[in-house]
């Protein structure tokens, strides 16, 4: 078989690869290659990534004594707006898809690039501008805005801070989203290599077909949404508030429309990451290949009518809650039924205990967490008592970051070869782990407990009954934040000095590796033929 | 437009399939973002059935029965501009669009005069007359001016979009053999078109 | 990869035209009578009966294969499903 051959090869020297193939800025800004547009979308996506970990650590530090530690409460509400407004609008959701879509959806399919390149590119100067127009509001106006990322009305439309421009930059980067879901949902339909049916699709690509969709019809919600806010500010219109006849749960209603299936935006590329490198590192075939693809799709789906499960103590009527609380426990099936599949492969599987697979492990640990307690306030009687408690932010973080934010890590860790032709110190990596795998538990763990304890969310000023756990989950997030520095240290370290890596890093099957490392322009020397599934490790003993 | 061999053998087809497919796809967001209009105007309607009814009393449906004339011939005029050039009647394509080109104007002309009628009334968000409608009343106006106003919009980008068709046809790049954009471009026309068509029920005739 | 050519001829074109034109008469005239809630109803109606019309002729629809027709579908269906279930809210507040 070609990819055995391909694992015992070293790359050799004398192609050109996707790096050297132009130089200067000019051959980046303006390409159209899909691996550039991921590597401009990579260095924007951490930078603000790292903009939101500031963020964070600056608001835990506030919260480690009662009442002002070091800043006023208005600088508090700013930071926990701003960087809900970054770490949602400018690293969850562009992350995964944008990243290692863009790099890796066409390789993994065998195609040369996307269906639309000039689009592509078109999303990313989307997401840079209206990653600006959020920053601006740190200097333009009259502050940054105070809100939270939620933007609820009627607050958000009587607010003197600067909302006009933060809601205008999550519309520029809903735009963003909504062009790479369009432009994937094509590239997949039209681009799959000879011999790639459906089903013999990689469940990376398939996670992505699920979230472009999602995309494509739930970001414009949000779009108009945002724009009657707009509106509503700048002429005085009521249409969310009360006094002038407008209903304030009507925006409620209408921004979680959007951001629920938007939080399948952030964890289904996240869950593809999960069943793409488990069975690389256990080497056997995933355990039901289509039970995986149908539970995305069916997360997808059912994911658009659940939304009423963040309004439970709105004001909505009970019927109303009673539904949306049936329907949220539907979602958690096919979330389970990914779960079990993940644990059924590693079941009785020859088990590398490799960087990207701890993180693999992590994911489901945490997810599974993050999962159950969203159970926790997905059921109506339970969330009346914890509703914008820190229980919430627990458990969203426990999702997001250690769903979501991991499952990230792992993918960098796993396809970091691939893209940048060069090894990471593999000790280091693991070292990495550990520190942020505990520090994330001890930053959020407590979080549950105090949430537990009535400690609302979004508070500048605590009871001293709190204060134990507020210190100690401030302590954790130091130790987040050195795990992070770990961990970035030695991937930038790797870049520069890192082994040349092969082109069959991990021993997998998928179409990524077998081209070189990195890959040149086109991806493949010649355009590959698929005749086994993705994940049919038994090739390898013929 | 033709397939472009590279230099390691890679050849690009051009898709045209995929191309429409990617103009739908992008209609379904339009689809989405009139929606979400929609869903905020049957949960006010179905609060203030009333005032809906009187807001409604003030537009003239003859003007809007016009406009639905009016959009639902330029819908004729790109159908058949399509056929025209499908089949390499280039001239006629051409003058089809430009028809279509002067029905968009005289629609928005239309709107014009009907939005200056109300704004010389004062029902304008924000002007004295608005202040003393009720609250239902004062949301039936905001949603009709944001609502046509986006419609507005939507036929200016059409008619851009139309515009570009026409300089691609003169340039010899839209043919009776590569004609997807042109496609495209109607479709757009068409969604605009049928957005119009439930406007028009929705705000000129409530009983 | 292209497809192939349809090409539909000025006359059926036209006769669509003239049903749309119909339609909106219908529109116009029903609206006069007042049914209640119905009213709604029928104008929505025939305002869909006037979109499946543009669509499936003007927009070509008839000629796409079947994942066109399902996505269409599809998009529909999740509007119309996000407001019914909104009105479980609406109607029982
Ligand atoms: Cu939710």
């Amino acid at each position: 078989m070609e990819s055995e051959k391909m694992a015992t090869e070293i790359t050799p020297k004398g192609y050109v690869n996707f790096f050297e193939e132009s130089h200067g800025l000019k051959s980046w800004i303006f390409t159209h290659d899909h691996k550039r547009i991921a590597l401009l979308y990579f260095y924007g996506v951490v930078g603000f990534f790292l903009m939101g970990v500031v963020l964070g650590l600056l608001m835990k530090f506030e919260m480690i004594t009662p009442g002002e530690t070091i800043m006023k409460p208005q600088t508090y509400n700013s930071l926990f707006t701003l960087h809900g407004v970054i770490m949602v609008f400018l690293f969850i959701i562009p992350a995964v898809p944008a990243i290692f879509g863009n790099f890796f959806l066409p390789i993994l399919i065998g195609a040369d690039d996307v269906a639309f390149p000039k689009l592509n590119l078109l999303s990313w100067y989307l997401y840079v501008i209206g990653g600006i127009m959020a920053l601006s509001t740190l200097i333009l106006g009259d502050g940054p805005p105070d809100t939270g990322w939620t933007f609820y009305a009627p607050y958000s439309v009587k607010t003197g801070t600067n909302v006009i421009m933060a809601v205008m930059a999550a519309f520029v980067l809903g735009f963003s989203s909504i062009l790479t879901g369009l432009n994937f949902i094509v590239t997949m339909h039209r681009m799959r290599a000879p011999g790639m049916d459906w089903m013999k699709m990689p469940l990376f690509p398939w996670a992505l077909y699920a979230t472009s969709w999602v995309q494509v019809l739930a970001t414009p919600i949000i779009g108009i949404t945002l724009l009657m806010v707009v509106a509503e500010r700048v002429l005085g219109v009521g249409f969310f508030d009360p006094s002038i006849g407008g209903d304030p749960v009507l925006y409620q209603h209408l921004f979680w429309i959007y951001s629920h299936p938007a939080v399948y935006i952030m964890i289904l590329p996240a869950m593809g990451l999960i069943s793409e490198m488990i069975p690389v590192f256990v080497k056997k075939s995933i355990f039901g290949y289509k039970a995986i693809v149908y539970s995305s799709l069916a997360i997808a789906f059912v994911g658009y009518f659940v939304w009423g499960h963040h309004m439970f103590t709105s004001g909505m009527s009970g019927q109303a809650r009673v539904v949306f609380s049936i329907l949220t426990f539907l979602v958690a099936i096919p979330s389970g039924v990914k779960v079990f599949n993940w644990v059924a492969t590693m079941f009785k599987g020859s088990i590398d205990l490799q960087t990207p697979l701890l993180y693999c492990m992590a994911f489901i640990f945490l997810f599974m967490i993050g999962g159950f307690t969203g159970l926790v306030v997905g059921a109506l009687s339970a969330d009346v008592h914890v509703h914008d408690t820190y229980f919430v932010v627990a458990h969203f973080h426990y999702v997001m970051f250690g769903g979501t934010g991991f499952a990230f890590i792992g993918a960098l860790h796993y396809w970091y070869p691939k893209m940048f032709g060069r090894m990471y110190n593999k000790k280091v990596a693991n070292i990495g782990f550990g520190v942020l795998f505990t520090g994330f538990n001890i930053l959020y763990f407590p979080m549950f407990i105090l949430g537990i304890q009535g400690m609302p969310r979004r508070y500048y000023d605590y009871l001293p009954e709190y204060s134990t756990w507020h210190k100690v989950s401030t302590m954790g997030s130091w130790v987040v934040a050195i795990g992070l520095i770990i961990i970035i240290a030695n991937l930038v370290k790797a870049y520069r000095k890192g082994e040349p890596a092969t082109g069959n890093v991990w021993g997998g099957i998928t179409l990524e590796w077998e081209t070189k490392s990195p890959p040149p322009l086109l991806n493949f020397d010649k355009p590959p033929t698929v005749t086994h599934g993705p994940y049919d490790y038994s090739i390898l003993n013929k | 437009m033709e397939a472009t061999v590279h230099a390691t053998g890679h050849v690009a087809h051009r898709d045209d399939e995929g191309k429409r497919m990617g103009m739908w796809l992008f209609l379904f967001t339009e689809v989405l973002l009139f929606g979400g209009l929609f869903i905020v105007y049957a949960a006010y309607r179905f609060i203030n059935p009333e005032d809906f009814h009187t807001g409604s009393q003030h537009l003239d449906w003859v003007i809007g029965a016009i406009n639905t004339v009016i959009l639902l011939t330029s819908s004729l005029t790109v159908a058949l501009s399509i056929s025209a050039i499908q089949s390499g009647n280039t001239k006629k394509a051409k003058i089809l669009l430009y028809l279509t080109l002067a029905f968009a104007l005289a629609f928005l002309v239309n709107k014009y005069f009907e939005w200056g009628g109300k704004i010389h009334h004062g029902l304008f968000p924000g002007m004295e007359e608005f202040k003393h409608l009720t609250h239902g009343e004062s949301l039936f106006f905001v949603l009709y001016f944001f609502m046509t106003g986006l419609h507005g919009l939507h036929i200016i980008a059409g008619g851009i979009f139309i515009g570009f068709i026409l300089y691609y046809i003169n340039k010899g790049e839209v043919t009776s053999e590569s004609y997807t954009l042109h496609e495209n471009a109607g479709l757009y026309w068409h969604l605009v078109d049928v957005i119009w068509i439930y406007l028009f029920p929705l705000f000129y005739l409530i009983i | 990869m292209e497809t192939e050519k349809h090409i539909v001829d000025d006359k059926k074109n036209i006769l669509i035209w003239v049903d749309l034109l119909i339609l909106t008469f219908v529109t116009v005239e029903i609206a006069q009578f007042d049914f209640k809630t119905l009213t709604i109803l029928i104008a929505l109606g025939v305002a869909t009966f006037k979109t499946i019309l543009v669509g499936y002729f003007f927009m070509h629809l008839k000629f796409e294969n079947r994942f066109f027709k399902t996505m269409v579908f599809l998009c529909l269906f999740v509007l119309i499903a996000v407001l019914a279930i909104l009105f479980i809210d609406y109607s029982y507040r």
